[in-house]
């Protein structure tokens, strides 16, 4: 083993940590964006507003995260609408169809876990909001998205680890994140076992980071849950 | 002329499909009334209650807070349904509930269940809220617990705080949906004696119970529901020492 090729070429794994980390954090957010009206859409009665939603939460739940990149980067060329449309110099760019992608893939994902959590916040807290008098979008605001998101925060943190580790596909259409990185190490000095455990390393680090961040988050939004402080 | 009733319900009528569980009932509750509300478990007591803050809509019937009448219309598939989203959420801030499970809001502690309605829906500045929520947290007798979560608490002590709750609201009248029912039989005691210092205040509360005691000593007025209708209507001392229905009569036995 060379270690000495890392250290040599450090730079370019940074700079894949750099892409990994915009890329990841970017679609996470865009796609939570998305998915809370979607969530709380998701729960309406009505079937007309259901259905479409559903549809889409099928199709990315229901394919893998690689196909549905190479629909959005080799497929959607192949349409003149899309060619000769103002959107084509962003669907052209590789970062603007992983992001893309990404988002939309997470934003399915997140949807039925927020779907889960405000489908189970307990009957009787709504009852009391609304014999408060509330509204139903300030009960929303105030009662059921900040006990549902407590409640999907932990399925949450695996959602963005999933998210995390996925990104490792964006290498496939060019793309030079943390596993672009490793592909060009290897490449380039043939030594596989240097560059993708890296890479790895990388990872494991990322994903320590984030279930840290998690877990500070969790001792502060679960304090309701937690058993009282002897003091 | 005698001032305006707090409350007036007229002729409620309620059904779940085939089950009439309200056959037209009407109350009138005056400033200070205490009402008791008894029945068997079936009577329709809750669904009465909980029909007068429209957490239930009722088919027919009228409902008046102070001056203002709710209303109502027959929607398209012929059910009788609030016109006003708004108004009813007004009303509803006028009638506050405590209810059976409590129902605080879990991921609050204490006092920001407290505070939250009179913040955000009656808009009240903060500090006031606060100022507020204090007050009556310390005549709930809960005042230690502001920083506590639902959770950390015990039964009686999360009713005294859901009581609080309804206060800070300064509502016209109180609700109560079986208080003490959900209690261990020890921590009952303290929850009657916080709504009998409610009532010897003067507040307008209607209390559906199974707390004889209650109704018997601390009531104003006493209504026995029986399937749907209202077999007795009157003051503690005559409803108890001479009932007119043979109802009243053995639900009382059963209940001794």
């Amino acid at each position: 083993m060379d270690i000495a090729i890392i250290f040599d070429n450090i730079g370019i794994y940074l700079e894949g940590l750099q892409t990994t980390a915009w890329l990841v954090s970017l679609s996470l957010l865009l796609g939570l964006v998305l998915a809370i009206p979607l969530a709380v859409l998701r729960t309406a009665k009505s079937y007309a507003v259901q259905a479409p939603i559903r549809a889409y939460i099928y199709f990315f739940r229901g394919t893998p995260l690689l196909v549905q990149m190479f629909i959005v980067y080799y497929g959607f060329g192949q349409f003149e609408v899309i060619k000769t449309s103002f959107v084509w110099p962003l669907f052209r760019e590789a970062w603007f169809c992983a992001l893309f992608t990404f988002t939309l893939n997470t934003g399915a994902y997140t949807t039925e876990i927020l779907r889960g959590a405000i489908e189970a916040t307990p009957h009787g807290e709504i009852e009391a909001a609304k014999a408060a008098g509330m509204s139903r979008l300030l009960m929303l605001r105030r009662i059921v998205l900040p006990s549902a998101f407590r409640r999907a925060l932990p399925q949450y943190s695996n959602e963005i680890i999933f998210m995390l580790h996925g990104s490792s596909l964006a290498s496939v259409i060019t793309l030079v994140d943390i596993t672009g990185a490793a592909r060009i190490i290897n490449s380039r000095f043939y030594s596989p076992y240097e560059a993708f455990l890296t890479a790895a390393v990388f990872y494991m680090t990322l994903t320590f980071m984030i279930v840290f961040l998690v877990k500070q988050l969790e001792k502060r939004w679960f304090a309701h849950l937690q058993p009282q402080k002897t003091s | 002329m005698p001032t305006r009733p707090a409350l007036i319900v007229e002729d409620l009528h309620k059904r779940f499909g085939d089950l009439e569980v309200l056959k037209g009932l009407s109350v009138a509750a005056q400033k200070g009334d205490v009402i008791s509300v008894l029945g068997a478990s079936g009577s329709g007591k809750s669904t009465f209650l909980r029909c007068i803050n429209l957490l239930e809509i009722p088919d027919r019937g009228r409902i008046t807070v102070g001056e203002e009448t709710v209303k109502m219309h027959t929607n398209r598939r012929g059910l009788n349904v609030p016109s006003d989203t708004r108004q009813v959420e007004r009303i509803r801030t006028r009638l506050a509930m405590v209810f059976q499970q409590f129902n605080l809001w879990s991921h609050m502690t204490i006092m920001e269940n407290v505070v939250e309605a009179p913040i955000h829906v009656l808009k009240v500045p903060r500090r006031e809220a606060l100022a507020r929520g204090e007050a009556y947290l310390r005549k709930a007798g809960i005042a230690d617990k502001a920083d506590a979560y639902p959770a950390h608490l015990s039964g009686g002590q999360q009713q005294r705080a859901a009581i609080a709750r309804a206060l800070a609201m300064e509502p016209a009248v109180l609700l109560f949906d079986e208080p003490t029912s959900a209690l261990d039989p020890e921590l009952v005691g303290e929850v009657l004696q916080v709504m009998r210092d409610l009532a010897e205040e003067g507040r307008t509360m209607i209390v559906v119970t199974h707390e004889m005691g209650f109704a018997r000593e601390v009531s104003s007025r006493v209504l026995f529901l029986h399937e749907g209708r209202i077999e007795e209507d009157g003051p503690p001392g005559q409803v108890f020492a001479n009932p007119r229905s043979d109802r009243f009569r053995q639900f009382i036995a059963a209940m001794v």
